[in-house]
């Protein structure tokens, strides 16, 4: 159990001296702290495998330094590093019986048998696995399976931190929910720091107290996942979190105002006059934005189609060339496809370069 | 659903029936007919009956004295080089490159002595153990030790146990080899973060992995060392003695040497018996083992029966069967 640091790590898989643009993994300096429950969310080839084989010690950074607790561990070998990982298919050991493979880090570890017994049982307790434990792992189903690939993870008692590598991939929908939520029971009986690595944002959210979201081998923003939904740092997350996602509109802003094809949207706060040469957008949920009746101080659209999400409806609109996600009011109708755009002002977002600004109260 | 009958269906199967006919059964059958007589010669036959037979299993006749000895040899041969060649087999495999141009390096010098033809192998052996123009021979000579598998009974075993191994380790090296590339990094990962040792990264995932190409392994490597013949008549041409007289050697020289015509017969038949009991029981123990551990993995009830793994003799010289 610890604090893990990293302190400007970064992994290059064509070598130290390719060009930082080549990283798998650019320098990231963050704290995870003991106990938390983590998601790293990003899309395929983000990175964030690398940074969970980074932590565990499968790959050796080719930049940075890990540390447990204050202590460099960079140089360690797994083995040695005292985390336990879970990838993303089932690794059983054939020859052994369910209760064997739980056992087996434990084991390999010198602990005694009575303490093994203990901590196997109560694991097995903890992921239903207990009527299996003197059957042959290889004999199960591969939910099971995942399962005991699970509880091998999550066995050990005394690990910095247990991460997860897509666990759930290969296990049916229905029974991901109920393991989902066994996962986050099981962090809060346990006490395990545990990091998360998922490109599915229910899987992330629901998980998670803290969400990482990862972006072309970079930490864009962590934070709650209230936190990733009203005030994306980036337009990755906010285009990434949520669904639809954002609205990115490209924009001139100065002071409390942003235009839009000259049409002008009034802003919560002063964002007094941005650095020229950098690419200016306005960033809104479509949660933020309704449609109306078209009228002349209104933004005007055209519709394109609605989504019935069911309890909610969305308008595909567009304005100009940008095409933009609004929600729309119960009760609203309107004859022909123009309509006008309400915008919430305190969800209105200004981005430099997809960076958040934060403007001035 | 009904079936359409035509009979007629039967000759798409003549051509094969044919073909085996000619190329198995009528040989066999030859064989089966020569071993139940005896001949003096001039081509004239006599019926003997089973006569053959119960002399081959009797060790108190010549030629059942004759057959048991080299059949206990030839065991014996089996045994040694399979309790040498699969464990050095794996140690090679394991100790192999994963990745890199070392990679092709090594399997390149591995299937080199699988390339040469048995008396070619036979022949570098023969002139390799010579005491006086061997390099083999020359040096142990040499350092004093009075090496000669001419005259040394001793001498002449440890060299056609060096040369099989010499050939035939590469085999099973190869065969494993495949059964370690197929394990997924996972498992390797898993396994250093479970903090197992190399030992136990062995026992629990790599042996349990190679289990399947292992048993192929061995039945190629019985199969093929119980009938071996080519290399030792080359080189020890079954001496000293009749030391390193194999059942092949000796069937050679009852058949072709002494033209024991129905002797030689009904020796092959029990030679060819007993390799095919010897494989079927290897190849039912095995695809049993397969076919059980399947069903189970895909979630069938252990209680459902197997299908039934019917070991056709066919089955035995396609072990490749096996891999799939």
């Amino acid at each position: 159990m610890a604090r893990i640091d990293l302190v400007d790590l970064a992994q290059s898989y064509s070598g130290n001296d390719a060009p930082l643009e080549s990283f798998a993994l650019k320098p990231v300096t963050m704290t995870w702290r003991q106990g938390g429950a983590y998601a790293l969310l990003g899309p395929s080839g983000c990175g964030k495998t690398t940074l969970l084989n980074l932590i565990s010690g499968i790959v050796t950074p080719s930049r940075g330094q890990i540390l447990f607790d204050g202590k460099d561990i960079t140089p360690l070998s797994t083995q040695k590093r005292n985390i336990a990982q879970v990838f993303q298919f089932p690794v059983i050991y054939d020859t052994m019986t369910v209760g064997e493979n739980l056992a087996f880090p434990l084991k390999n570890r010198g602990i005694a048998r009575a303490e093994v017994d203990a901590r196997v049982k109560q694991i097995a307790g903890l992921l239903d696995l207990t009527p299996y434990l003197n059957r042959k792992a290889t004999r199960l189903t591969a939910d099971a399976k995942q399962k005991i690939s699970l509880g091998r993870g999550l066995v050990r008692s005394d690990v910095a931190a247990v991460l997860f590598d897509e666990p759930l991939t290969v296990i049916d929908p229905e029974l991901k929910w109920q393991l989902r939520s066994k996962l986050k029971a099981l962090h809060r009986e346990l006490d395990l720091t545990m990091i998360y690595v998922t490109h599915d944002q229910t899987e992330a959210l629901t998980f998670a107290d803290t969400v990482v979201v990862m972006h072309d081998g970079r930490v864009v923003q962590s934070g709650t996942p209230a936190e990733l939904f009203d005030k994306p740092a980036h337009t990755f997350v906010g285009y990434f979190i949520g669904s639809p996602g954002m609205n990115i509109v490209p924009a001139e802003v100065s002071g409390h105002e942003a235009r839009i094809d000259g049409h002008v949207i009034g802003l919560r706060r002063n964002y007094g006059v941005l650095p020229a040469g950098k690419k200016i957008e306005i960033g809104v949920r479509p949660e933020f934005v309704d449609v109306a009746p078209p009228a002349s101080g209104l933004l005007s659209a055209t519709i394109e189609r609605i989504d019935d999400l069911g309890r909610i409806q969305f308008a595909r609109v567009r304005v100009g060339n940008t095409k933009l996600a609004a929600r729309v009011p119960p009760g609203f109708s309107v004859s022909g496809d123009t309509a006008g755009l309400v915008f919430n002002p305190a969800y209105v977002h200004v981005y430099a370069d997809s960076h958040l600004v934060e403007g001035v109260a | 659903m009904d079936k359409t009958i035509n009979q007629k269906a039967w000759f798409l199967v003549l051509p094969v029936f044919l073909v085996v006919a000619f190329s198995a059964v009528l040989p066999l059958m030859t064989v089966v007919n020569y071993s139940m007589q005896d001949t003096f010669g001039n081509n004239q036959f006599f019926w003997n009956g089973v006569g053959w037979f119960k002399e081959l299993l009797d060790p108190s006749t010549d030629l059942g004295g004759r057959f048991l000895a080299s059949l206990g040899r030839n065991l014996f041969f089996s045994a040694v080089i399979l309790a040498i060649e699969v464990p050095l087999g794996i140690v090679v495999a394991l100790s192999m490159p994963r990745e890199g141009w070392s990679v092709a390096a090594c399997l390149v010098i591995l299937a080199l002595p699988l390339l040469i033809p048995w008396n070619v192998v036979g022949t570098i052996w023969q002139i390799f153990g010579r005491p006086d123009i061997g390099l083999l021979g020359y040096v142990l000579n040499h350092l004093g030790f009075n090496y000669n598998y001419v005259s040394n009974e001793v001498d002449a075993w440890v060299t056609v146990i060096v040369m099989d191994v010499w050939h035939w380790t590469s085999l099973v090296a190869l065969l494993c080899y495949a059964g370690l590339k197929s394990i997924p990094d996972a498992y390797y990962q898993a396994a250093q973060i479970d903090g197992a040792s190399r030992w136990a990264v062995f026992k629990a995932i790599q042996l349990p992995k190679m289990n399947r190409v292992l048993l192929i392994a061995v039945l190629l490597r019985f199969m093929d060392s119980f009938m071996i013949y080519t290399e030792p008549f080359v080189v020890t041409g079954g001496g000293p003695g009749n030391s390193t007289t194999f059942v092949s050697i000796e069937l050679v020289k009852i058949a072709l040497g002494q033209f024991d015509l129905g002797k030689a017969a009904a020796l092959s038949l029990v030679y060819n018996l007993i390799i095919l009991i010897v494989c079927w029981v290897f190849y039912t123990v095995m695809t049993n083992a397969g076919t059980e551990r399947k069903a189970v993995a895909q979630g069938e009830p252990a209680a459902e029966p197997k299908p039934a793994a019917a070991p056709k003799p066919a089955g035995v010289l396609k072990p490749k069967e096996g891999v799939a």
